[in-house]
């Protein structure tokens, strides 16, 4: 360079910074669209909630609804696991939490069936499975035991089996989502 | 080691092009002048048995996509289609299914090979971690391209995959999301498996050039792990290597084209045959028996972030595996001491697959627990120790040396 002496070499390097700075977040918001054009579009975000009519399901008795393509397990609890699900110490727990605050009313029992470790659907809706060593799920791909309120109790999954949002219309009929 | 061109066209207007374009000139010098030592055994051959394999992958592919239609109410039916209905299709669909699982054997032969003489060691660090990078765009291939027939096995390894991201906190669920396109495994998952499942082997292919180009910078290892020093030590590649590789390339062929023909389905799991069901899981999930030992190790810890961070660090393992062993020798041949913690280590590894074949649950814990600590022992104690503290056998002065040592006359060879 013939006319370094005139150069304002800190002007300089601000303004190439500065270039520099712009064009890498305009090439990262440009890439936005295209990273975004995978997460879940409108139809899919569409269908959001389902009614359930609880009516015909009895006591001791379990039914399994889809709701945004996943199961949700609503169970009918009896006395005995109702009592067992209370009776548990809290502070033992992986992902502490009172029956009470999974149920909106004790004998319903309302959860989506995804085992929170890698997502297979825990054994323990229909009579004859393999409910676990807790009176609740069992999964059978990684051995992850779920209690009668669908907490983790043994097993790798982290969390509680998860409780959608979901209000009762009338006594006898609930809404998901 | 001469890589040079010695490629001189008499014809002119052959002459014209290469003047132009010397891509004869480089194929001469890669596949016919390429000097390789003279002493490679048959584990050497797998390489270019693995490039057969790709190339099969990549044909077979390209015409099953001519007939598969990636859509969650049709995968299924047009995958049986193929297999009824398509001229051939048959064996084209049962040829990209085992060829599947012959790749990943060869490549399993090819990296222990790797371990045995010491070629992930200097001066080949780089042209190891290509490798290492085209197995796991392997892996990914393969798990992508086992979703595509969308049968049960297939619906629930995406689902199983798919959550491992789902560890992470907070950015795990959004993550998880964002692959799917919706709150479960679906058709859009499906559509994009697929996309995914053409890209990835471009991808690789470029790695599989890159780790070609690397080879040809600092030359092959040998069974004796000591470098080339002269021209007697070396052979050309053409024909001695081509012959040696395209005989190894058909005897390999064999069993490939037994399990086509004769037990196409002996390697895959007769559950997906059954359509995916998103309402129901199957009651035992297995991978495909070429991530056993990977599965094991993710499900031995009763953790779910600690099971996949060790997941994903049993295959960082391999990358580093340049810096944790420093011995001076890099064949096992003369390391009497590693060799034995080698075999202890492949039993290790067979032994983790079995375990991944199990039910997770009892003594199989247990086992992949102990199986799990040794994988890592290997690479993080014994490796680095037994590599400071073993003295090496006296290694033969030169290639040529340790062949004529072999066929028992010491006097040196006249012949250039």
């Amino acid at each position: 360079m013939t006319n370094a002496d005139t150069v304002d070499e800190s002007r300089r390097d601000f303004l190439y910074i500065a270039t520099g700075a712009v064009a890498t977040v305009g090439a990262g918001l440009a890439c936005w669209p295209l990273i975004d054009q995978m997460n879940p579009d409108a139809t899919v975000k569409a269908l959001s909630s389902i009614e359930v009519d609880l009516a015909p399901v009895e006591v001791g008795q379990a039914i399994t609804v889809v709701w945004r393509g996943k199961p949700v397990f609503i169970r009918h609890r009896t006395v005995k696991e109702i009592k067992e699900a209370k009776a548990v110490d809290v502070a033992t727990l992986r992902d502490p939490q009172t029956d009470a605050e999974r149920v909106q009313k004790p004998a319903w029992l309302v959860m989506v069936g995804i085992c929170t470790h890698l997502g297979c659907i825990p054994k323990g809706q229909k009579v004859g499975d393999e409910k676990g060593d807790y009176d609740g799920w069992f999964c059978p791909c990684h051995g992850s035991h779920y209690d009668s309120s669908g907490r983790i109790r043994k097993g790798p999954a982290p969390l509680n089996l998860l409780v959608p949002a979901y209000t009762f219309l009338t006594d006898t009929k609930i809404k998901i989502g | 080691m001469s890589g040079h061109a010695t490629f001189e066209p008499q014809n002119k207007y052959v002459k014209w092009f290469e003047d132009r374009l010397p891509i004869l000139g480089l194929v001469h010098s890669s596949l016919v002048a390429f000097q390789t030592p003279r002493n490679l055994n048959y584990w050497w051959t797998f390489g270019g048995i693995l490039f057969m394999f790709l190339m099969i992958q990549i044909i077979t592919g390209v015409i099953l996509a001519m007939h598969y239609i990636p859509h969650e109410t049709l995968a299924f039916d047009s995958t049986e289609h193929i297999l009824r209905n398509v001229n051939y299709g048959w064996l084209i669909r049962y040829m990209h299914a085992n060829g599947a699982s012959m790749f990943f054997f060869a490549v399993y032969i090819h990296m222990f090979r790797g371990f045995y003489y010491g070629s992930f060691k200097g001066p080949r660090e780089g042209l190891w971690i290509l490798g290492v990078i085209i197995y796991n765009l392997m892996m990914a291939a393969g798990f992508l391209g086992y979703v595509l027939p969308w049968g049960q096995m297939s619906f629930w390894a995406a689902t199983v995959i798919t959550n491992l991201f789902s560890a992470f906190p907070i950015i795990g669920e959004p993550i998880v999301h964002w692959l799917w396109g919706g709150y479960s495994v679906g058709q859009p998952t499906l559509n994009r498996f697929y996309s995914f499942h053409y890209l990835v082997p471009m991808i690789l292919f470029v790695f599989v050039i890159l780790h070609v180009w690397a080879l040809h910078v600092v030359g092959n290892n040998n069974p004796t792990g000591i470098s080339v020093k002269s021209k007697q030590d070396t052979l050309p590649f053409h024909p001695f290597y081509t012959i040696k590789d395209a005989y190894a390339i058909v005897a390999f062929l064999l069993i490939f084209v037994w399990f086509v023909f004769f037990n196409p389905n002996q390697l895959g799991h007769p559950d997906n045959y059954i359509p995916a069901n998103p309402m129901v899981t199957p009651p035992h999930i297995v991978p495909e028996w070429y991530f056993l030992p990977f599965y094991a190790i993710l499900r031995a810890v009763p953790d779910k972030l600690g099971g996949v961070l060790l997941m994903f660090g049993a295959l960082a393992m391999l990358a580093v595996m340049p810096w944790l062993d420093r011995s001076k020798a890099r064949s096992l041949t003369y390391r009497p001491i590693m060799a034995v913690f080698f075999w202890l280590f492949v039993i290790d590894a067979l032994f983790l697959g079995w375990l991944g074949s199990q039910p997770a649950e009892g003594i199989y814990v247990i086992m992949s627990r102990l199986a799990t600590a040794y994988y890592f022992l290997h690479f993080l104690i014994i490796m680095p120790l037994v590599s400071t503290f073993e003295k090496p056998r006296p290694r033969p002065e030169s290639i040529m040396q340790s062949v004529l040592d072999k066929a028992g006359d010491a006097s040196p060879a006249k012949e250039a």
